[in-house]
């Protein structure tokens, strides 16, 4: 009985230790960079990638903030993340307007795509203009799967959708309120379609039974911008840190990295490097 | 095999080989969880024994506050707590959000009404002429406590196993104020959810498993500690 009783007590005093051990790392560092982006960066792997070289090289440490463009974009106004990777233009260019973002620069673009069930009910297969084929799904009425969370690729639906001058609604349009990858296997699962990016589509590939219908338009560009939160507007951005991640990820070196990314595993890369480009020279 | 059963081998394998980033998301899930429960028991407990010793106006309420607050839903606390951390919020001096600080801070919000809830309960249902027996024996009121304490010893770890349990199975809370940066506020249940989106399906079975069993040892631990001597005759 004794015994049994001090063999707990041991053990209960260990796992205290332990627990107590994490209290050094609890807090923050003036060291930090906080990184608001777009969950594409983070589920295809290409942040697991870059951050490490980031942070070996200038000893800051990132901690990236996988959430929508939207909120990502919500953060950098308000000062709460020191600088943002996104990819949704006509959304980033208020926040420059504004003042509230600075080093504005242009880093990779890849593409989206409207993928949906082999048998194709809408019949969208081949279809050149991306709106089009928006306006072929909702005239056969098949079930299109929205991501409804303000991200960059529903900003880039909500237009498509304005382009085919169409307001989707009805029992034939879900949205489902959560990240790509999540989306994807929804659309699989109900045999909808959806719209995505390439990236993510091929990182979901072998879960999902959903083909790759539309592609190719100019409108499907999906075009990446890094840039940093103003710390002229917001006194509590880490402004050297965020100067740093900017210049790093236009670096030719990491530029490199980024084109090359993803081919080992997909055949062909999942971003293509952009820096010093202008966003017009693209898609030509 | 399916993806359950791949899983399940990725799992064995993964903590036969001791691979580094799982051990150490594992550690980490157990130290942010296990410091959670340790404040709110510090906190929980006492306030727990307060309401059930302590006649006071307002004792009602707080008691029915402490019972809601059993239920409460985690992403509500974690965009409190979130709100509270920004860096422009009432607590952004502190510079917490996106750190270990935040999602202990979350978690033990989390678990303090439920282990303030069982700590009541199990005061309040102990035979009350105990009380006076123990006060007839001479007892000091630190005495006092400690006996009561003791007695009822069965459920306190009830209510440390329901706090702990709340807390090492949450993800929503933990997400929004941890971030889930690798290395530093990755745990297993936000590991999951981006392994699901990411879609691998079997690490994310994997790590479900790892958390399982690391949630059954804990539970396993103050299990043994509660029935101590309370095996049926």
């Amino acid at each position: 009985m004794v015994k049994r009783r001090v063999t707990l007590g041991i053990l209960l005093l260990l796992l205290a230790g332990l627990v107590v051990g994490i209290v050094p790392a609890i807090s923050a560092k003036v060291t930090d960079v906080i990184l608001a982006t777009t969950t594409s960066t983070v589920d295809t792997g290409l942040l697991d990638l870059l951050i490490p070289k980031f942070e070996a090289q200038t000893g800051y440490k990132v901690k990236p903030i996988g959430v929508g463009t939207g909120q990502a974009l919500a953060m950098g106004e308000k000062g709460e993340a020191d600088v943002l990777l996104t990819h949704a233009p006509a959304s980033e260019k208020p926040l420059l307007d504004k003042g509230l973002v600075t080093d504005y620069k242009l880093v990779m673009h890849n593409d989206f795509v409207i993928v949906g069930p082999a048998d194709d009910p809408a019949k969208i297969k081949g279809t050149r203009v991306a709106a089009d084929a928006f306006r072929k799904i909702a005239a056969a009425g098949a079930l299109f799967v929205s991501r409804g969370d303000d991200s960059g690729t529903h900003k880039t639906e909500k237009s498509l959708w304005q382009k085919a001058n169409l307001k989707p609604g009805g029992s034939w349009y879900q949205e489902s309120g959560s990240g790509m990858g999540q989306t994807l296997l929804i659309a699989s699962e109900k045999r909808g379609y959806t719209l995505t990016d390439r990236g993510t589509y091929l990182a979901q590939k072998k879960n999902i039974k959903l083909d790759i219908l539309v592609e190719g338009d100019k409108d499907l560009l999906n075009i990446y911008h890094v840039m940093a939160v103003n710390p002229a507007k917001f006194a509590k951005v880490n402004a050297a840190g965020a100067r740093a991640f900017v210049e790093f990820m236009v670096s030719p070196e990491i530029q490199k990295l980024i084109g090359e990314f993803g081919k080992d595993k997909y055949g062909s890369p999942l971003f293509f490097p952009d820096a010093g480009r202008s966003e017009d020279e693209l898609g030509k | 095999m399916g993806v359950i059963g791949e899983g399940m081998a990725e799992a064995l394998k993964m903590l036969a080989t001791g691979d580094p980033e799982v051990w150490d998301i594992t550690l980490r899930t157990f130290q942010i969880s296990g410091l959670a429960t340790l404040i709110s028991v510090l906190l929980g407990v006492p306030f727990g024994v307060f309401l059930a010793l302590k006649r006071f106006p307002g004792r009602g309420v707080l008691a029915s506050l402490v019972n809601f607050g059993m239920g409460l839903p985690p992403v509500i606390v974690g965009l409190a707590t979130w709100l509270c951390f920004t860096r422009y919020g009432p607590l952004g001096s502190l510079g917490l959000l996106y750190t270990p600080a935040a999602m202990i801070t979350a978690q033990a919000v989390i678990a303090f009404p439920l282990v303030a809830g069982f700590t009541m309960a199990a005061i309040q249902s102990l035979n009350p002429k105990l009380r006076l027996q123990i006060i007839a024996l001479g007892a000091n009121r630190w005495q006092f406590l400690w006996l009561l304490l003791r007695e009822a010893r069965l459920g306190l770890l009830a209510a440390v196993i329901a706090g702990f349990g709340g807390v090492i199975s949450e993800v929503g809370a933990s997400m929004m104020v941890g971030g889930n940066v690798k290395g530093l506020t990755r745990v297993l249940t936000t590991a999951i959810a981006l392994e699901v989106s990411k879609g691998r399906f079997e690490l994310a079975t994997a790590l479900s498993v790892i958390l399982l069993v690391l949630s059954f040892l804990v539970t396993a631990l103050l299990t043994a500690l509660q029935q101590h001597r309370r095996q049926p005759q």
